[in-house]
């Protein structure tokens, strides 16, 4: 837990300008009052299971391991949850938190647009006005979910300042955050952004590692040896860890995006490239940023890992070694994609591909009796339109 | 005493409104910056805001966003600022120079380092946007500690013991934003200012200037009416921005817009000095 601060160490915190404070400052408060109410979780488990499908299965990817020829590899499908990502966990119980907080608009800042997709559905269902900012690079490169959000009923608003990518949508989120106030409730997407976020984004997310851990004990009659996920901001990963933190015997491996490579300078890995520490966001945490505080370009073939910092409850994790911060390049990523694809039917979207890319590292020198679940946090459609291109073909 | 006392406590006597410029340093390069600033000086400055560019300013509007980047495009970097300020002392001893940015730039240089730094070049205050007082136990100590003032925001979305607490942190003065946005965003209602700012009054004595929405002498006349003091930002960075490729004629339009808010504001509070030579 964070401290009162909503602190998780040296990291975390609440670091906004002054108008937003007071806005915090009530969803702390709308939170800690129904954060152990049966009542509220009872709905969420609710929406759970009726509209987003939970559980997820495990799925033994048995023809995958047998030809990795190591370890058995387990994927906890969060693509098969409605809007195919593990977003709608998190979605469903902030869209709870804005209709108690009678705010008749929402907002979201989305990279690969699973957030934004989730946002808009869930806004949808409740009947709330929904806008949604996106890097115009972003907007480019996953324009099919653009118009799912606008099918939705979502603006997609296109964001042309900095980099263009997920940082600088979430600017311009808070921005309007800012500006809109009174009416409006931030759906934020990932475990990162000031106090609470980082808490109730991985509270709404851990259901992903109960469930895991449930289905390990029934389906492989232990707990696994290793738990695999990609971390961006790492709301997915959290979701998986957190249930799990306690176990000593399950090893952690959190997946960023190592781009063209960590030594090239080219990608989104604050953690695994020893990042210094900054505030970006609202949170202190590890943070990309140049010898003079700029914040640095990020490069990655996933728009969803594309940004600069990471949850601070992970910088945490990672300064005392609970988890293992690792790095998965592009080629790596696309190996990963495309193996799962033709071995198992299942096409995962490259955020997840980061955490295949790792288990196919890991797999081979671990023994057959041995087991690691995989976060599939979310399916491929979004991006056949990037490998598409890729291997040289246009629609 | 601090620079930034001094000036209000003379303004105080003579019964006038503080006038602040904000500029974003570097912007559109940094070799112009200080001519800027004594331009300033020139038209009426009692306080220069000295933006700190930064890469993700959340808090400002386009306006500000844009000279962040020309201005890190051209190379500026907190060290140039602090160069800039030291610059800027060895003519003009007495207009106080307050810093205004986001808080990580200032953690790379590290607390200390910069706390002592801005001191010795002659840096008056500290306003870091994403630093509220909850989180500013680390730096604002060490600011204080070197004689430079940590100066924090109010907003129309304050709670009365949240104010309370600012109050007692801060320091130099309470910038009050107008409005709720980002710079440069909607105009203000200045009756809805001095309704926010009457309680203020009650819990300090630390002066109340107003900044956000404050876009021409007819505006900054109405605040001064109400306030200690009157924040001019987006404004002056718009004549920078449409002159960024002469920056010779930008001294001029800076103080074509702030002479014009300096006589305005003289005019609406004390008629008698309106036309007296400062």
């Amino acid at each position: 837990m964070p401290d009162a601060r909503g602190r998780f160490g040296p990291y975390g915190g609440r670091f906004v300008s002054e108008t937003l404070s007071f806005a915090l400052e009530d969803l702390e408060e709308i939170y800690a009052s129904l954060r152990d109410d049966p009542a509220f979780q009872a709905e969420f488990d609710h929406d759970l299971t009726h509209y987003v499908g939970r559980p997820s299965p495990l799925y033994h990817a048995e023809r995958w391991s047998n030809a990795l020829g190591g370890a058995q590899i387990w994927l906890k499908r969060e693509d098969l949850n409605h809007t195919g990502a593990h977003k709608v966990n998190n979605t469903i119980g902030q869209a709870l938190l804005a209709k108690k907080s009678g705010k008749p608009r929402v907002i979201a800042e989305t990279g690969a647009g699973q957030h934004g997709v989730a946002t808009a559905t869930v806004a949808a269902r409740l009947g709330l006005e929904c806008d949604v900012y996106m890097g115009a690079t972003d907007v480019e490169r996953q324009k099919l979910n653009v118009y799912r959000m606008r099918l939705l009923g979502a603006r997609v608003i296109p964001v042309e300042s900095g980099t263009r990518t997920l940082k600088d949508a979430m600017n311009e989120a808070l921005r309007d955050w800012v500006t809109n106030v009174d009416d409006t409730f931030y759906i934020i997407g990932t475990v990162a952004g000031p106090h609470p976020y980082p808490l109730l984004v991985r509270d709404f997310n851990a259901v992903v590692g109960r469930e895991a851990r449930r289905q390990s004990l029934e389906q492989i009659g232990r707990l696994p040896d290793a738990l695999v996920a990609c971390v961006g901001g790492g709301s997915n990963a959290l979701g998986l860890f957190y249930p799990f933190v306690e176990d000593e015997g399950v090893a952690m491996y959190g997946v960023e995006a190592g781009g063209d490579g960590v030594a090239t300078g080219r990608h989104a890995a604050p953690l695994s490239s020893g990042a210094p520490r900054g505030v970006l966001h609202g949170n202190r945490t590890y943070l990309m940023s140049d010898d003079a505080g700029q914040v640095a370009d990020t490069h990655s073939i996933s728009a969803g890992l594309d940004y600069p910092g990471v949850g601070p409850e992970h910088a945490l994790w990672k300064d005392v070694g609970r988890v293992n911060y690792v790095a998965a390049n592009d080629d790596a990523v696309l190996e990963a994609f495309r193996e799962l694809t033709h071995m198992e039917g299942i096409m995962p979207a490259l955020e997840s591909a980061h955490a295949l890319a790792q288990a196919k590292v890991m797999a081979p020198t671990m023994r057959p009796d041995q087991h690691i679940v995989v976060n599939l946090s979310g399916r491929g459609d979004k991006d056949i339109m990037t490998v598409a291109k890729l291997d040289g073909i246009e629609f | 005493m601090n620079r930034i006392d001094q000036r209000f406590s003379e303004l105080k006597q003579q019964g006038r409104r503080a006038l602040i410029p904000f500029i974003t340093a570097g912007d559109p390069a940094p070799r112009y910056t200080v001519g800027f600033m004594h331009a300033l000086v020139e038209a009426g400055a009692d306080v220069i805001e000295l933006g700190v560019p930064f890469s993700d300013p959340m808090a400002d509007g386009p306006v500000i966003q844009k000279a962040c980047e020309r201005a890190l495009a051209a190379g500026t970097r907190l060290v140039d600022l602090l160069d800039m300020v030291a610059e800027f002392r060895r003519t003009d001893s007495a207009t106080p120079v307050v810093l205004m940015g986001y808080l990580n730039p200032i953690e790379r240089i590290g607390y200390e380092a910069f706390a002592r730094r801005a001191a010795e070049v002659g840096v008056d205050g500290v306003l870091t946007v994403d630093m509220p007082p909850e989180e500013a136990d680390e730096l604002a100590p060490l600011l204080k500690a070197n004689g430079v003032a940590a100066i924090f925001l109010v907003a129309p979305t304050t709670s009365r013991q949240r104010a309370a607490a600012i109050c007692a942190q801060g320091d130099g003065y309470l910038y009050y934003v107008s409005l709720k946005g980002v710079t440069g965003s909607a105009t203000l209602n200045a009756e809805d200012v001095a309704e926010h700012l009457a309680p203020l009054r009650e819990l300090t004595d630390l002066p109340l200037c107003v900044g956000f929405g404050i876009r021409d002498g007819a505006t900054a006349a109405e605040v001064a009416r109400v306030a200690d003091g009157v924040i001019a930002g987006s404004a002056l960075v718009n004549r920078i921005a449409d002159n960024a490729t002469t920056p010779e004629a930008v001294p001029g339009a800076l103080k074509a817009v702030l002479g014009d808010m300096r006589r305005a504001m003289d005019a609406a509070t004390a008629p008698d000095l309106a036309d007296a030579p400062r």
